[in-house]
């Protein structure tokens, strides 16, 4: 019985950062915009709360609310700028949003790795990784949940995960902005014709989709890992969330479902009493579930669950 | 003395930047604006290097070029990288002339090597190498086939999103690799090297272990330019990509020629899958790829297709890669390096085609004009 | 309603040139206050870019509007709506996966967003004005009226008080177009001013209070409906009968080649878009079809062509070589071609479908010739042959055969097009609107190759919209209303109000005169 609780809060801290990815990458979709720089805008989000956290811990006494505040706001200014790139080759410049984002997630993996390497350089130490445990304390203190026996202490931003995504959620069903922001992933030219401000709305929520998704990359360094950052660390979560945005058929509370069940099905080899050679096959599944749940879609052709009609299409008024 | 009036209130509703899409650019201009691009991605990029490095800019580029010509042995491998580069590249375009966005390069590649692993481990050393090597290169191309058919197939049937089915396609190739790995090599490598493969192994051309991979991919874009511009297949891709409606009336079925097509773009990945496992590296891991399906398609984009420019810009990316490399081992900077100064450089030349298709003109210049 | 009653709107000395043509020229018009005015013109009359001028989308080159006795200035469909003004397009700009509530209320700011409120105050106004209509439905499971209902409810319920309606009955059945007309005479009687375009004078006559005349972008005169009659405003709507001085030769022997009989198209939103469509089409004879746009003459080329499927109906070939007979009903084009049918096709969209646009004139010779040849590879020294030759006799303007299409002129780029299908040697050469934004000098090269076709023993098939044209090119007019043959008639000797009637008249009993 422990063991499956045990399972379940693991499957919970796993999914956590997907969850950040997936409700970033949707409020991104739901504008037309497929963001296929957010696995890069993550490593961008989670290097850029360890360089602020680095330097706030080397600088000497740790209070606790600045051990927050500092990386958390230099993770959201990092993921702004990426995503504000992004945004300008895209939605000003009107470049093919495939061709940016892929460049994007190699840009962004690189600079992680960059600046991860060279800080770790900067401590002089022999092991590969660089441990920013002192911080990593703080996250996990505050609004703590779990104890030593149900897979250690973790703080607010599993909460933070699932507020944002139900906020998202209701933003996009209830409220004007939501209807806007849809209409134009949907139909940018109805949008504009009705007066609705397309390039702003596009910018707003590349730039907000990219700075919830930085935040998984935060939470996976600070609070998943303790604060240890190596290189190439996060994986392919990135490319995970991007997979759950479409088996959450394009719905942030659905989302939350989904980085679960798949966080769940990334750590499950270590519950199942199997062998090694099993894990990878586990691991494939969410991305075969997506397959499978992206051709029922098509197939069923119901309408709410296709993706926005203009999504990867960059807009341009004169074509109308 | 009314229109008067309201000619003054159209300019006060103008705002004060408007584009338009440009009829047309003559091809210096084109080609003088996209070397501009790359000239300034150079000078930003040798910037950032001084700044990290302290070196001075001069040094800078002759690190980079030391890093692809430096030596016999680099310039080697720097043709090598090229080719595998340019290989993928190759394999893309058929899908991308026909606006199917194929990114899922990476997984029809690692599903050809897969292919290729999986026949050397079974009938290694049980059959003459020679048939051996034909079944891993049949086996290879219907793998990588396969993946390309799959997400073709629904494509053409019911409209399902190639861009994000095709992306799924590469995890879904990767985590087998891995499980494959898991099977055949318990000892936690994660990684099957050449002991495991040791038969099927390429032959080696005047002694050079790259030249063979270099040769096929240097015919293989003769052919591909060929095929693309001169053959009947290619001229149904071009009609279909342009205009789904134009190739109904003239009486193309269009979803024949969708999963051909994937179906040969799919091939030639697993071809490339061939060549790495079989050709090169006698070994098999996730990262055989090395992220060429994804940067490919920037190759073949950037070049608008063609495969005689896709030379010149995996040439540029590779140099790029290459060079960055140099001066991250140079100065013992991390390698990751050259990641960034690819991506700068990418961005500049994907920025650059705003004012290769736009004209933008300015509310104060227009009105001047129509005084 | 009399001289007396305020003026809602009015136009003075309005004009919009667009390059070389003139859309309006000097037109004055008056809406009152509480009228319905019926606008009727040929295609091409300037009737929507007069519209579109009133509702902000295009800005007049001279010329005032007022609206209340009050000079204003409409730069943006913005300023319309502030002005009480809205404008329901034939293309609806609707979002699919919303529902009709949503869709009214995108883009305007109340003060609290409540989708519930807003779809009581939505079923309020419809109920009003005798509208049936759930809110929350979503769009995609709309008929077209429904979803024309939404767009008039979205302006209403952004508070317009002049509604102007682009062809509203285009896409409705009879029994929709009766509620629609109930509809329109509610919202009258509610004050509103309502501008109503249509080419179906039964519709003017039943709906309007009056009836605007334009023709070649003038306003020949505002007529009290009640006072007037069908062959009057026709009359006003074709003006008198233009010489234009196409030479016509009479072939003496016109075997039949294609018969077409009881040909029926329902789509997939159920609407009937071609009833029960009869006629022959004769070798050596040019067959005109004659419709106001959108009654179905697209439709029926693309299936002589193979490009959709009739829901009944049969389409008979006579092969001149061999005197037999061949069914090509539900053939694609491949199979039509393999059966030795020589049909080219000049179809309506010139870069869309009949060329492609990013090709050069070279690649577009070879569409329907590529297959040719053992080989995997194309042979382009053909199609390079017949491109040279076709801008040589045709006269194209371009820097070279190896130009793309898409940057020639509209002239040229239809040279282009009608010499390819020419080059084929049809036995039967179908073409839709060929002449269509073409320059006088273009137009006549258009009608010289028909008539050489014709000569040739050729069954050409011209739909048209200038009557003047179709009198003078054509051996017979087939007139087509609502996808229906309204009449059959002789090009040499029938009338220009005769077949105005005829494309206006929705159902009425057939005229036949042979």
């Amino acid at each position: 019985m422990e063991k499956v609780l045990l399972f379940l809060i693991r499957a919970v801290l796993q999914g956590t950062p997907l969850l950040y990815g997936a409700t970033g990458e949707i409020l991104t979709e739901k504008a037309g915009n497929l963001n296929l720089g957010i696995p890069g805008i993550m490593y961008v989000g989670a290097i850029s709360g360890v360089i602020g956290g680095f330097f706030y811990q080397t600088s000497g006494s740790v209070n606790p609310f600045l051990a927050i505040l500092i990386p958390l706001l230099s993770c959201l200014l990092g993921s702004l700028l990426t995503s504000l790139l992004y945004s300008f080759l895209t939605v000003t410049l009107r470049a093919n949003q495939n061709v940016t984002g892929l460049a994007l997630t190699t840009f962004g993996v690189g600079f992680g790795n960059f600046f991860g390497g060279s800080l770790i350089k900067l401590t002089n130490s022999s092991t590969p990784y660089l441990a920013l445990t002192k911080i990593s304390k703080a996250y996990q203190n505050f609004l703590p949940f779990g104890n030593q026996q149900l897979g250690g202490q973790h703080g607010f931003l599993i909460y933070l995960a699932v507020v944002l995504a139900l906020i998202v959620s209701f933003v996009m069903k209830r409220t004007r902005v939501g209807l806007q922001l849809r209409s134009i992933g949907e139909s940018p030219a109805t949008a504009d014709a009705a007066g609705i401000n397309v390039t702003r709305y596009k910018y707003l929520s590349t730039c907000l989709g990219g700075m919830i998704a930085g935040l998984g990359g935060l939470y996976y360094i600070m609070d998943y890992s303790n604060g240890v950052w190596q290189n190439d660390g996060f994986g392919d979560r990135g490319w995970l969330a991007i997979a759950i945005v479409i088996f959450a058929v394009w719905r942030p509370h659905f989302a939350i479902v989904g980085s679960y069940l798949f966080g769940g099905l990334y750590i499950m080899y270590n519950y199942l009493n199997a062998s090694m050679q099993v894990q990878p096959l586990l691991q494939m599944l969410p991305y075969v579930v997506t397959i499978i749940v992206l051709i029922f879609v098509s197939v069923r052709k119901k309408r709410e669950n296709l993706p926005p009609a203009a999504l990867g299409l960059s807009y341009f008024r004169e074509d109308r | 003395m009314s229109s008067e009036i309201t000619g003054k209130k159209i300019k006060e509703h103008e705002p004060l930047i408007t584009i338009s899409r440009r009829k047309s650019m003559a091809f210096w201009v084109r080609l003088a604006i996209r070397a501009g691009s790359v000239l300034v991605a150079l000078i930003v990029c040798g910037l950032i290097t001084r700044f990290v490095t302290g070196d001075d800019p001069i040094s800078v580029y002759s690190t980079m070029l030391e890093g692809n010509f430096g030596d016999l042995d680099k310039m080697w491998y720097m043709f090598y990288n090229l080719a595998m580069l340019l290989g993928v590249a190759l394999a893309l375009t058929p899908a991308f002339r026909m606006k199917f966005w194929n990114i899922g390069g990476e997984g029809q590649v690692l599903i050809g090597g897969l292919a290729t692993a999986v026949c050397m481990i079974a009938l290694g050393g049980r059959i003459p190498d020679w048939s051996l090597i034909l079944v891993m290169l049949i086996s290879s191309v219907t793998a990588g086939a396969v993946w390309g058919i799959i997400p073709a197939a629904f494509k053409a049937k019911w409209r399902t999103n190639e861009t994000l089915f095709t992306l799924m396609m590469n995890y879904v190739a990767m985590y087998l690799i891995k499980y494959f790995i898991e099977r055949v090599d318990q000892s936690g490598s994660h990684t099957v090297g050449p002991k495991l493969l040791s038969h099927g192994w390429l032959p080696t051309v005047l002694g050079e272990q790259y030249l063979l991979n270099i040769i096929v991919i240097a015919a293989l874009t003769v052919i591909m330019y060929a095929y693309l511009n001169y053959s009947k297949h290619g001229y149904e891709i071009s009609v279909v990509g342009e205009s789904e409606n134009t190739a109904r009336y003239v009486g193309i079925n269009v979803k024949k020629v969708i999963i051909r097509t994937m179906a040969l773009s799919g091939a030639l990945c697993g071809l490339i899958g061939f060549l790495l496992v079989g050709g090169f590296s006698h070994s098999i891991d996730p990262n055989i790829a090395d992220g060429r399906g994804f940067t490919a398609i920037l190759v073949s984009w950037l070049a608008k297709f063609n495969p005689f420019t896709m030379v010149v810009t995996s040439f540029l990316i590779v140099f790029m890669d290459l060079g960055a490399e140099e001066i991250a081992t140079k100065f013992g900077i991390n390698p990751s390096f050259s990641d960034i100064m690819t991506g700068i450089i990418i961005f500049f030349i994907i920025g650059c085609e705003f004012f290769i298709n736009y004209q933008i003109h300015f509310r104060k210049k227009a009105a001047k004009e129509a005084e | 309603m009399s001289e007396t009653t305020p003026l809602a709107l009015e136009l003075k000395h309005v004009t919009k040139v667009f390059g070389n043509i003139v859309a309006n020229d000097d037109v004055e018009m008056e809406l009152r206050r509480g009228e319905v005015l019926a606008i009727l013109g040929e295609n091409g009359s300037g009737k929507t870019t007069l519209m579109n001028m009133i509702s902000g989308i295009y800005h007049p080159d001279s010329g005032e509007i007022y609206i209340d006795g009050k000079h204003v200035t409409i730069a943006s469909p913005k300023d319309a709506f502030s002005y009480g003004i809205g404008m329901v397009h034939q293309h609806f700009k609707l979002v699919d996966v919303f529902s009709a509530t949503e869709n009214i209320i995108l883009g305007i700011h109340e003060d609290k967003f409540n989708l519930n409120k807003s779809a009581e105050k939505i079923a309020e106004i419809a109920a009003r004005y005798g509208f049936e209509m759930d809110p929350n439905k979503k769009i995609y499971e709309m008929s077209v009226s429904e979803k024309q209902t939404v767009e008039i409810l979205k302006v209403l319920y952004r508070g317009a008080d002049i509604l102007i309606l682009d062809e509203p009955t285009a896409v409705l059945t009879p029994q929709e177009t009766e509620k629609l007309f109930r509809v329109i005479r509610r919202m009258r009687d509610d004050g509103k001013s309502i501008m109503i375009i249509t080419h179906k004078l039964h519709e003017v006559m039943a709906i309007s209070d009056r009836v605007a005349v334009l023709r070649k972008g003038r306003h020949i005169a505002t007529v009290d409906t009640a006072s007037t009659t069908q062959n009057e405003l026709t009359e006003m709507m074709v003006g008198e009968r233009v010489s234009l001085n196409i030479d016509r030769a009479k072939i003496e022997e016109t075997p039949d080649r294609l018969n077409v009989s009881g040909l029926s198209l329902v789509n997939f939103e159920g609407i009937r878009i071609l009833d029960d469509i009869s006629f022959t089409a004769k070798s050596g004879e040019i067959l005109g079809i004659a419709g106001v746009a959108g009654s179905g003459q697209r439709e029926l080329l693309e299936i002589i062509a193979g490009l959709q499927t009739p829901t009944s109906g049969s389409i008979e070939y006579h092969d001149p070589s061999n005197n037999k007979t061949v069914d090509l009903r539900s053939k694609t084009p491949l199979q039509i071609r393999d059966l030795g049918v020589r049909l080219s096709f000049v179809p309506e969209d010139r870069l869309g479908m009949g060329l492609v646009g990013n090709m050069d004139i070279i690649d577009n010779m070879m569409l329907r010739s590529y297959r040719k040849g053992k080989t995997v590879f194309v042979d382009r020294q053909p199609p390079k042959a017949l491109a040279e030759k076709i801008i040589d006799s045709l006269k194209v303007v371009t820097p070279s055969a190896k130009t793309a299409v898409r940057k020639l002129s509209g002239g040229n780029v239809q040279k282009v097009l009608v010499g390819r299908e020419i080059a084929a040697a049809p036995t039967v050469l179908m073409a839709a609107y060929p002449v269509r934004g073409l320059d006088i000098n273009s137009s006549y090269m258009i009608y010289k190759l028909l008539n050489e076709q014709k000569e040739n023993g050729v069954a050409v098939i011209f739909v048209g919209e200038d009557l003047d044209v179709l009198l003078e090119l054509c051996d017979r007019i087939l007139v087509i209303c609502g996808g229906r043959v309204t009449g059959i008639v002789d090009g040499r000797t029938a009338k220009k109000e005769e077949i105005g009637l005829m494309m206006t008249k929705a159902k009425g009993g057939e005229t036949h005169v042979e």
